[in-house]
């Protein structure tokens, strides 16, 4: 798993059934990466709520967040509709697993992503990165202590 | 993970002032499992509050549960008519029904000031106690409704836990 100081590897990655994202646009911006396993499953749902009640919260600190787990576009627009999101969801489907395994997050007995969270800064640097448990929503006190950091 | 701020005077308290047990809930009025959690923790004072400080804090999550917040507002609005824990319980043991409409309904039933309680709804300040409510649980940890801090500390288990933890501790 890729850890502070690391150069953020760039993806290229669809956000919406027509639309991608690429993460080296974003610099001159913080991003948070948030991979998580699954849509649909309960404590991502949970994570993934928590995180868009808290997008004001980000933006104060100038940081763009990113969903990211192997699930389709399509299964991305379908949770995100269901829960509200206001955020993009990014598939990471084709090749599966392709950018969470450069940082260093898939789980290859799975197939899917690890619940991690990384906090890049503007210039596309690591500055934190964290593995949850699976089963453990890790909440957000970790990213804005990042944010707060840099 | 620890609770950020200390529970203070602009804290809604139930039971023992100055118990040396103090409990802090973050809650959302319309999160179903804040629903069931919410018989238990009545329990809980009934059996022990006299040894417990019990706290709510606000922990709506807006966007899935469109009264959540509204809710939390209007509690806040009956605080100021020294009905906050009322309207608490209010809501919870109506939970189903929560909407704009049965939240005035409850005003009325409480007894509620209603030239009052209309111009404290446009208070900016009932807002304002949410959002740092809100972001208070976020810096403190919380991850989900219910969560629930002991002493300062999360508590990572359900109201169940907490029942079963105070009927051992508390003599």
């Amino acid at each position: 798993m890729l850890k502070k100081n690391d150069v953020a590897p760039d993806f290229t990655l669809f956000a919406t059934p027509d639309q991608k994202i690429t993460l080296s646009e974003f610099k001159g911006k913080n991003v948070i990466l948030a991979f998580y396993p699954a849509d649909w499953s309960p404590v991502c749902s949970d994570q993934m709520a928590l995180y868009n009640e808290m997008l004001k919260y980000f933006k104060k600190y100038d940081a763009t967040i990113f969903g990211i787990s192997v699930d389709s576009k399509w299964c991305h627009m379908a949770f995100s509709q269901s829960r509200n999101l206001h955020f993009p969801l990014l598939a990471d489907f084709e090749p599966k697993g392709d950018t969470s395994k450069k940082y260093g997050v898939y789980n290859e007995i799975e197939g899917e992503c690890n619940r991690a969270l990384f906090v890049i800064d503007k210039e596309g640097i690591i500055q934190w990165s964290y593995l949850s448990p699976m089963a453990v929503n890790p909440g957000a006190d970790g990213i804005l202590e990042a944010l707060e950091k840099l | 993970m620890s609770l950020k701020p200390t529970v203070s005077k602009t804290d809604h308290i139930l039971g023992k002032k100055d118990a040396s047990i103090v409990i802090v809930e973050y809650g959302d009025y319309q999160c179903p499992y804040c629903g069931a959690a919410y018989p238990i923790l009545k329990e809980m004072m009934q059996n022990y509050g006299k040894q417990i400080k019990f706290v709510f804090r606000n922990f709506p999550l807006s966007e899935m549960h469109q009264y959540a917040r509204p809710a939390a507002i209007v509690a806040e609005a009956a605080a100021l008519q020294g009905k906050f824990w009322e309207m608490h319980d209010a809501i919870y043991e109506n939970q189903r029904l929560l909407s704009e409409p049965f939240l005035l309904e409850l005003v009325e039933k409480l007894e509620l000031d209603p030239h009052q309680f209309n111009v404290d709804i446009k208070k900016s300040e009932l807002a304002t106690k949410v959002d740092s409510d809100f972001e208070s649980g976020i810096l403190s940890g919380v991850n989900g409704t219910p969560s629930f801090f002991v002493n300062g500390r999360k508590f990572n288990a359900g109201a169940e836990d907490l029942l079963q933890l105070m009927s051992e501790i508390v003599k």
